[in-house]
């Protein structure tokens, strides 16, 4: 019974530590003063600014509009990709499973100065173009990565089936094998989306100097200064509870999603 | 009838990389009829159905179906469908839309009449309606009225095996290929599906390719049977053939239980073997080497006195519908099926019917292999490096001390890169769980028991990929990796430039 | 009429170009830069002044012991954390395991943000740097330990710890010789997960730091403004460094185990 509830305080404990930080904002978003400490009155102040604020919502905006077109593309090339994979020669496959694993490995500062270093060589100008490759060199190689216990678990012979049947090459592809192999495209592409949300150093390596991400502002504001006010800087505690609630609530519903299939 | 073969195979060869699977396979297929391909896994009898469906594409010669060549026609564009298996059935699709599949990517052309009245041709895809009532009359085929709507998971392996069969047949091919389709079943559903599978043969009017490497199985079922052995056919014929008249030891010993024996012809239509001489029906060359095949139902037992042979009954099982019994005669050993229970240690005496035993050309009488003499006077051959006799090259040559062959004529010859024959009988192989001690090394592809020996082929595992054939006294298990072991002296070398040879 | 056959094969193409445009050539680049000098002449100057520098030296040895600390760090968090869960009866386990990730999914920067907005409020930012680098670092990545640990963990089959007791171990023999050894393989990769963004990622050094730290990512960038030579040829050092160790500590860490893509 002792080693139970030190167990379970021992979690706890981790637990209070790790939302400690956030919980602390969450607070304080509600709060009218500008500095964690001192408590004014109760205030939608920081949400206000959030939400009017031109610089903050391109920003934010920015962030998307990468975030969902990286995705999209990244997993476009990288079912197509993991698909060739599977299917080609063993020699092809061990050289491209190779070289894909390489954006996975390395490190992301290795991955952005090759790049930049590479556009500057090449004479392409930095623009939303680069960046969006950029993610994507960091994106598809885990969309690949999220396929290829899929089609390793598919078992070969639906595809030759649905060929016995009369299916083209391409019709059994799209109508049997990518089916097969639907849920890895899916968590590949969420996985996608969260790589590309989070990202601050291939962004910041291939960015245009105008346009930001939540990642660069936030970072630029904190570190160089360069957030106008402290205004700025506390409007970015309602961005983190906003975040959070987001978050929260799609697990939720994702938990209760995957509950109700359970039963069924 | 050439137009009642419909499909042929022409010289097919079939290479995976480098491995030979199928190796020059003719035969053909008669239109309706329920054959059979039977054979030990890796036999190729799969990829033969493979290539017949168009999953695989031969390396060499032709497929023919209705004497078209269809070798290179992917295999959507075939009038065949298979059922596979492990019935590949797709998941995410309901029973339905699983029989449906073939159906929405078939077209057909209809004919319709216009106002004027003047006939005119449309490509359509099947109709809702027609769909639905093939789905429907296939499902009744199988027995499975009613379970359109349920998923592939929820239904049991019989099931889904009924499924994979409608799926294919409701296409109305020209064939159905099955691979090994009863295998994932237990023995009491199997035995159900085999009668099953018959009776729909019979309704189709269809034909049916069925692989199997149970020969059971393929007795039961097939019109014909193809045995097919290390990508080569052993034997066609209707099952009472096969099992009465096999062609070689190796169907012999496949199909049912046999007693195979060495046996030597002594006179006309006079066998010996055991020790003693039988009458048999098989015409051969006067002291001629046989293969002796006794099937141990033919074997019938009397008192000592009576039979040919007399043994010792050294164990009794019993096997539900009969006894087997096992007899020690010499140093021989006899397998006897009967009805009649005998007690262990009796002695008992045995006849064979003269019609009962089968005689059949050995395959291997010796191995014979190309080989390259080196620079230390070995012989390489069959993967390996083996101590030899050179001087057998050049009658009364000796070595000299700078390992020169010197000839009687007093001639000095460097053997070193002169090909040769190398011939090692039957009897003077012998292998080693230790790698190194042979010259080679191989795995074992087959065992096969002669009554007082075994007889093995060692596969060599290097490129040459050499067969050693060879008798022994003890019991190895199939695959066993051994090293090939050949004394010096029995190395029997000949000069492959019969300009050379002095005899 | 010429028809495009179509193949699966053909359909890596695209990811095969792609890959080698932006992955291949890059790296290449890289490999140039490092070994030429401003006149683009082939040298192995950078790779001798980069090992005869001691400041530089100095900062090698600073991130890698902040990179250590942090690793041992989550370690020791972590390790209880997944052994309890895995070994928990609780059927909603994987609830709590959430937990512990979600807060993942909140952008980084933001996060380090809460962390450092938590650390002036406590009066400690500008004051202890080193620590709320550690700090900021621990408190980043020990998802990254605790989704290995306890993937390894779990997989553990109860009947290894009953027959461990039947054999007459005790509770701490039974972690010794059974669990640790078992759940090597999460602490390699929970562990090359850690080490690796410890020593690279600056966002977190220099939100928390004051901008006073400088790990190895911070440096390359440092260089990026200046000398792509130097900076190409520390990329290139820390390449060959973390391929060899991934090599070394078996192949790399399957997806399941990264960023909480199982949840």
């Amino acid at each position: 019974m002792m080693k139970k509830c030190f167990k379970a305080t021992y979690i706890g404990l981790i637990l209070f530590l790790l939302y400690a930080p956030i919980l602390l904002l969450a607070v304080y978003s509600f709060n009218s003063a500008d500095i964690i400490g001192t408590w004014g009155e109760f205030s939608f102040r920081h949400y206000i600014t959030l939400f009017t604020d031109e610089a903050i919502l391109e920003m934010i905006g920015n962030t998307l509009l990468l975030a969902f077109s990286a995705a999209i593309l990244s997993t476009v090339l990288g079912t197509a990709g993991a698909l060739g994979i599977y299917y080609s020669k063993r020699r092809v496959k061990t050289a491209l499973n190779g070289v894909s694993q390489i954006p996975i490995i390395n490190a992301e500062i290795v991955t952005a100065l090759a790049l930049a270093i590479t556009f500057v060589v090449v004479g392409i100008e930095k623009s939303f173009f680069t960046l969006l490759i950029g993610h994507m060199v960091i994106c598809a190689p885990f969309v690949v990565l999220s396929i290829m216990p899929k089609l390793k678990q598919m078992d070969n012979s639906l595809y030759e089936a649905a060929l016995d049947l009369g299916a083209s090459p391409a019709k059994a592809l799209f109508k049997v094998v990518l089916p097969q192999i639907i849920p890895g495209v899916i968590s590949g592409f969420m996985l996608a989306i969260t790589l590309s949300l989070d990202d601050y150093i291939v962004t910041s390596y291939c960015k245009p100097s105008t346009f930001n991400t939540i990642s660069t502002y936030v970072y630029n504001a904190t570190t160089k200064g360069n957030a106008h006010t402290a205004v700025t800087l506390s409007s970015f505690w309602a961005l983190t509870t906003i975040i959070f609630v987001v978050i929260v609530a799609t697990v939720v519903a994702a938990n209760l999603i995957g509950k109700k299939k359970e039963e069924r | 009838m050439a137009s009642q073969h419909i499909i042929e195979l022409q010289n097919v060869t079939k290479y995976f990389d480098d491995n030979l699977v199928i190796d020059n396979v003719s035969f053909y297929v008669k239109k309706g009829e329920f054959i059979t391909f039977l054979g030990p896994s890796g036999c190729g009898k799969t990829t033969t159905l493979r290539m017949i469906a168009g999953f695989d594409l031969p390396s060499e010669g032709k497929i023919l179906l209705n004497g078209k060549d269809i070798s290179l026609l992917p295999p959507n564009k075939r009038p065949v469908n298979t059922v596979f298996q492990r019935y590949a059935l797709f998941p995410h699709l309901n029973i339905f839309e699983n029989i449906a599949f073939g159906l929405r990517m078939k077209k057909v052309v209809n004919t319709y009449r216009n106002e004027k009245g003047e006939e005119y041709q449309k490509v359509e895809k099947l109709s809702k309606a027609e769909i639905a009532a093939k789905v429907k009359k296939a499902l009744a085929l199988v027995d499975l009225e009613g379970f359109e709507k349920r998923s592939v998971a929820t239904l049991s392996g019989g099931q889904q095996q009924r499924v994979a069969i409608a799926r294919a047949i409701v296409n109305e091919p020209e064939i159905l290929l099955l691979d090994e389709p009863l295998g994932a079943l237990d023995l009491k559903m199997r035995k159900e599906m085999q009668i099953e599978l018959k009776e729909m043969h019979k309704r189709l009017g269809i034909t049916f390719i069925y692989v199997t490497h149970d020969q059971e199985e393929a007795l039961t079922m097939s019109d014909t049977i193809v045995v097919m052995a290390d990508g080569v056919v052993q034997q066609i014929g209707t099952p009472t053939d096969i099992y009465n008249e096999p062609a070689n030891t190796f169907v012999a010993d496949f199909i049912g239980e046999s007693n195979i024996f060495n046996g030597t012809i002594v006179g006309d239509r006079r066998v010996k073997f055991c020790g003693k001489t039988f009458d048999c029906v098989d015409d051969f060359e006067r002291n001629e080497k046989v293969d002796v095949v006794v099937r141990p139902e033919d074997i019938v037992m009397c008192t000592p006195e009576e039979g040919t042979i007399k043994g010792k009954v050294i164990s009794v099982v019993f096997k539900g519908i009969h006894y087997e019994i096992t007899v020690q005669v010499g140093k021989y050993e006899v397998v006897i099926q009967s009805t009649e229970c005998r007690k262990v240690g009796e002695v008992i005496g045995m006849k064979i019917p003269a019609q009962e035993i089968h005689l059949m050309k050995p395959k291997y009488t010796s191995n014979v292999f190309d080989g390259v003499i080196t620079k230390r006077n070995t012989v390489e051959f069959a993967d390996g490096e083996f101590e030899c006799d050179v001087t057998q090259l050049y009658p009364g040559s000796h070595i000299d001390e700078e390992d020169y062959l010197v000839t009687a004529t007093g001639e000095q010859i460097d053997l070193t890169g002169t090909e040769v024959t190398v011939e090692v009988g039957l009897y003077d192989v012998s292998i080693s769980d230790d790698e190194e001690v042979g010259g080679t090394t191989g795995n074992i592809i087959s065992i096969i028991y002669k009554g007082d020996h075994y007889r093995l082929i060692v596969r060599t595992d290097g490129e040459d990929e050499e067969d050693f054939v060879f008798a022994t006294d003890d019991l190895w298990n199939e695959n066993d990796r051994v090293s090939v072991v050949v004394p010096k002296d029995k190395i029997r070398l000949t000069l492959k430039n019969t300009e050379d040879k002095k005899r | 009429m010429k028809r495009l056959r179509f193949s699966r094969k053909t359909l890596g193409i695209p990811y095969a170009v792609f890959l080698l445009f932006f992955v291949v050539i890059p790296m290449l680049v890289i490999v140039f830069y490092a070994f030429t000098d401003q006149e683009n002449h082939f040298s192995v100057m950078n790779f001798a002044k980069f090992f005869s520098d001691p400041t530089k030296l100095s900062t090698i040895v600073y991130s890698l012991v902040i990179a250590l600390i942090t690793t041992v760090c989550c370690l020791v968090i972590a390790y209880p954390v997944a052994l309890i869960l895995a070994r928990s009866k609780m059927k909603k386990k994987s609830v709590i395991l959430m937990l512990f990730v979600t807060p993942m999914w909140i952008n980084f920067v933001l996060r380090v943000n809460a962390i450092r907005e938590l650390l002036n409020w406590i009066g400690l930012l500008g004051e202890a740097n080193y620590f709320n680098t550690i700090l900021g670092m621990v408190y980043d990545f020990l998802p990254f330990m605790i989704l290995p640990l306890y993937n390894t963990l779990v997989k553990i089959d109860n009947s290894l710890y009953e027959a461990s007791a039947d054999l007459g171990g005790n509770a701490f023999t039974t972690f010794t010789r059974v669990t640790l050894p078992l759940s090597m393989p999460g602490i390699m990769s929970g562990i090359t997960m850690v080490f690796l963004p410890s020593m690279t990622n600056y966002v977190v050094s220099d939100m928390l730091g004051n901008s006073k730290i400088t790990i190895i990512g911070k440096f390359i960038e440092t260089y990026f403004g200046s000398d792509w030579h130097m900076g190409s040829m520390i990329a290139l050092i820390l390449l060959i460094v973390v391929f060899t160790s991934t090599m070394l500590t078996g192949g790399f860490q399957s997806e399941e185990n990264v960023r909480g893509a199982n949840l």
